[in-house]
């Protein structure tokens, strides 16, 4: 029987074992959200500000290539903005590694799933993490809609979604330039982000929408900026609602309506419930979670807090299946891997022994083909590429991280606690290597269960 | 998504595949041949995800209205037939054009309409359902449950290749996915604890078996391929011989590579997916590459696959919808309705754009901004795998693709 410390570290945390002064009950899982942010402190990455004059850096080698044929100044600066990227890429693992509560962590990687962006460009490579750092991380455990006003109003988001490329059809801009309108963010803010594709809005809506967002732009140097020369005149209508006036703040108010909404509460509620509990979460375990949500106006924290004191949050069985990300992590962490030496990789072995295995086993980390972000049910990820992918890695690579390899049965116990089978234990103690060993462990479906 | 809708849409679907496949049994007209239940055809699917744009790819420069709607297009568009121009970044494809293994069909749609979302619009695309159906509460895809209607099938008929989900594929019919870089080498002992460690989780026990498989198939093949000498590589092909730009490639040759090779051996259905034809801004650049890459696939399959087997083969390349007719402020087009789909092969009637042209005036167009579907994708597809496999029309219409009615034949299987 899977006890209650596993659970808390491998289905709410990035598994065994659990660190010094991991909180272990529900109540202290909470607490932990609202306390300064610790890991980040401890391994910092770039937030906009910091990775702005990387991405102009970028820009402006570009322009120098295309003018004068020197490709220098570009190269030199990519290599930087490169260096930005994988440094937030590596302190996300040596966080979730080292963190106490991994409860947080696992919840920055939700999160920053559910606000999916993506790099397109050399110059955006730094975006991505900048994202992480400046709207998912400080909003965690505040209200679902400050966190979609930040999200949505990151350069990341207004470029990654097309933002940036919108124009007021009627807007002095537009019709000087004859340019138009994207619809891509204002679809997906209500399609993804808030109210969910199964809800009751309309192509008229997402249109209203895209035409309130227009106006918001990315200066190179200051980031989000409010462009009036850019912005749809006239009031805007959507879901029933009027907003009219210059500049965010009715921006701000629609996002924070769409938070409000019956439709969102229900679907952030079914995601989270989806990604931490089961593939097919039990209804009364969503109804839970949905009404801490409409009755608190989308205060995270009782929603997370729904879902903890849920019993169903407690079943013994492992339903989901760790994705890759998080696989690695727990891999990482059972073969005493810390922050810390993972942040003395090099740029090149990381990539090498880590990132391109993820990517096989399907997640190319941070580059999810769409603004969905990553899939949740278990059969996406156990497939026999995938499986085999896994399989891989654990037989092959964990010697090349630590000398001597753990004893596998050791190790079994370790990582896997009160979920570690006896007949795993057995076929890890009659391996032919300790290199096998480790591997029988580490691709074990109670290893990539939780 | 909600659950309640899940497990009703869920409900009906399952209920209706079971009943038309206990209707007809015995699928008496499904070619049977040796070896393979499917017989000697191949079909190969390609999903094209990000809605790829049929009016820049398939130009309708000799209608009137085109060339205002589109005034910033890449010049140098080669004529195919009546008004249709094809987009320069596939001239490479007028060889097959000339020889009938080339044809399209304009203005073909699933019948998604309004949301214009990427994941719903390619969620119906694979899943073959209509709007009747709630998106995403159909498990499995058409293509799986044509292979659910054939008995008797091995899993290695049917491949879905890449790294992708290829939800298309997915489903109670066999087939298996691969990615053709990864390598699994383990001892005999290893297997079998591995075997005993799987033996009670279903996902992962048939998820290891079918991966030792594979793998050890794949070992077999390459062994043979050595002893086979190499001079088969050589000279086969023109079109996708290797030279400036190869590297960019690589993938795509991997996976074609791979593909062609197990079409040579048993399998008959491959399918796999093309992503970047989401081109909202600047598309005379952005709609390059993806072009580049769907033309290579397609020389690529050709040359690797050797005369006779691309004589019996159709591919299919479907995208979720079309874009705008109309460019918009930033160069690029949004998302639409109707859309274009590319078909080549030597089993292919080609030299043709099937489909009835909708026209481009204001009032011809759907919602007053895409081009007005004609035909069901669907319908198409329904009528290469009669053509192909000879799958019972019944068949189509309720079980692969519930409630699509085919119409007339389009003949375009040879």
């Amino acid at each position: 029987m899977i006890d209650h410390m596993t659970l808390v570290a491998i289905r709410f945390g990035h598994g065994l074992p659990l660190p010094d002064g991991a909180p272990t009950s529900p109540q202290e899982m909470l607490k932990a959200l609202s306390k300064p942010d610790e890991a980040a402190r401890r391994f910092p990455a770039a937030t906009l500000k910091e990775a702005l004059p990387q991405r102009v850096a970028v820009l402006q080698g570009l322009k120098i290539r295309r003018k004068t044929g020197d490709k220098t100044p570009f190269m030199v600066a990519a290599q930087d903005a490169r260096d930005v990227a994988d440094i937030s890429v590596r302190s996300g693992f040596a966080r979730a590694l080292d963190a106490p509560d991994g409860f947080r962590e696992r919840l920055v990687t939700f999160w920053s799933d559910h606000f999916t962006t993506r790099a397109r460009t050399t110059a955006d490579v730094v975006l991505p993490g900048a994202m992480i750092e400046d709207a998912i991380r400080p909003n965690i455990a505040g209200r679902f809609g400050d966190l979609l006003v930040a999200a949505t109003l990151h350069p990341a988001m207004l470029i990654y979604l097309d933002q940036v490329a919108s124009v007021g059809p009627l807007s002095p801009f537009g019709q000087r330039r004859g340019r138009g309108l994207n619809e891509n963010l204002a679809r997906e803010v209500m399609e993804l982000h808030s109210l969910g594709v199964g809800a009751g809005y309309a192509q008229d809506d997402v249109r209203q929408m895209a035409e309130l967002l227009t106006g918001l732009g990315v200066n190179a140097r200051k980031g989000l900026v409010f462009l009036p020369e850019q912005a749809e005149p006239g009031t805007e209508t959507v879901l029933g609602r009027s907003y009219q006036g210059k500049g965010v703040a009715p921006i701000r108010a629609a996002l924070q309506d769409l938070a409000l909404r019956p439709e969102t509460a229900r679907h952030i509620a079914w995601k989270l419930a989806v990604h931490f509990i089961s593939d097919t979460p039990d209804e009364a375990l969503v109804a839970a979670m949905t009404r801490a949500y409409a009755d608190s106006g989308g205060a995270l924290l009782a929603v997370y807090a729904a879902m903890l004191d849920h019993p169903t949050a407690w079943v013994p069985t492992l339903q989901k299946v760790r994705q890759p990300y998080d696989f690695m992590v727990a891999a990482l962490r059972s073969l005493g891997v810390n922050g810390a030496g993972i942040m003395r990789f090099d740029r090149r072995s990381f990539a090498r022994l880590i990132l391109r295995d993820m990517a096989l086993m399907g997640q190319k980390w941070r580059q999810p083909s769409g603004p969905d972000g990553w899939a949740e049910a278990g059969d996406h990820w156990i497939t026999p590429q995938g499986l085999a992918s896994r399989i891989r890695w654990a037989m092959e690579v964990p010697g090349r991280l630590v000398t001597p390899l753990p004893d596998p049965a050791e190790m079994a116990r370790r990582a896997l606690g009160s979920a570690a089978e006896v007949s795993l234990i057995r076929a890890a103690e009659r391996a032919e290597s300790l290199r096998e060993g480790v591997g029988f462990v580490l691709a074990s479906p109670a290893f990539n269960r939780r | 998504m909600e659950r309640r809708q899940v497990l009703q849409g869920f409900g009906a679907v399952a209920g209706l595949a079971a009943c038309s496949v206990a209707a007809y049994p015995l699928m008496t007209t499904v070619t049977m041949a040796q070896g393979s239940g499917l017989g000697e055809n191949r079909l190969v699917v390609v999903i094209l995800r990000g809605a790829m744009d049929g009016l820049d790819v398939v130009r309708p420069v000799g209608i009137a209205e085109y060339a205002a709607l589109r005034p910033n297009q890449t010049p140098g568009a080669l004529p195919l037939t009546g008004p249709f121009a094809l987009h320069p970044s596939l001239s490479g494809l007028m060889g097959l054009w000339q020889t009938g293994q080339l044809g399209f069909v304009h203005a073909t749609a699933t019948p998604y309409r309004d949301k214009r979302s990427h994941f719903d619009g390619q969620s119906m695309l694979e899943a073959g359902t209509g709007m009747d159906v709630a998106v995403g509460a159909t498990r499995d895809g058409w293509l799986n449950r044509m292979l659910q209607a054939v008995p008797g099938l091995r899993s290695e008929t049917a491949y879905a290749i890449g790294r992708e989900a290829l939800p298309l594929l997915e489903g109670d019919g066999p087939s298996l996915s691969w990615t053709p870089e990864v390598k699994l080498r383990l001892s005999v002992q290893s297997r079998r604890l591995l075997e005993m460690i799987y033996h009670d989780d279903p996902l992962f026990r048939d998820s290891a078996a079918e991966a030792m498989q594979i793998s050890e198939d794949l070992r077999a093949s390459r062994i043979m391929g050595r002893a086979a000498g190499k001079g088969m590589m050589a000279g086969s092909g023109s079109g996708s011989g290797s030279g400036a730009g190869a590297k960019s490639f690589a993938d795509i040759d991997r996976l074609v590579d791979f593909a062609a090779g197990r079409l040579k051996a048993e399998t008959r259905i491959a399918a796999f997916s093309l992503s970047g034809w989401d081109t909202h801004s600047g598309q005379a650049q952005a709609i390059r590459s993806p072009l580049e890459q769907l033309q290579r696939v397609i020389l690529r399959l050709r040359d690797q696959s050797g005369a006779d087997v691309w004589g019996r083969t159709t591919l299919m390349a479907m995208t979720e919808f079309g874009r705008t007719a109309r460019e918009n402020g930033t160069g690029g087009t949004d998302h639409g309705t109707g859309g274009l789909m590319v078909m080549a092969g030597g089993a292919l009637r080609g030299g043709q754009v099937y489909g009835r042209w909708p026209g481009l005036a204001e009032a011809d167009l759907y919602d007053r901004r895409d081009l007005l579907p004609t035909s069901d994708v669907r319908g198409w597809a329904a009528w290469a795998m009669r053509g192909l496999y000879g799958v019972e029309r019944p068949v189509l219409e309720t079980a692969v693709f519930p409630g699509l009615d085919m119409g007339d034949d389009p003949r375009i299987i040879l």
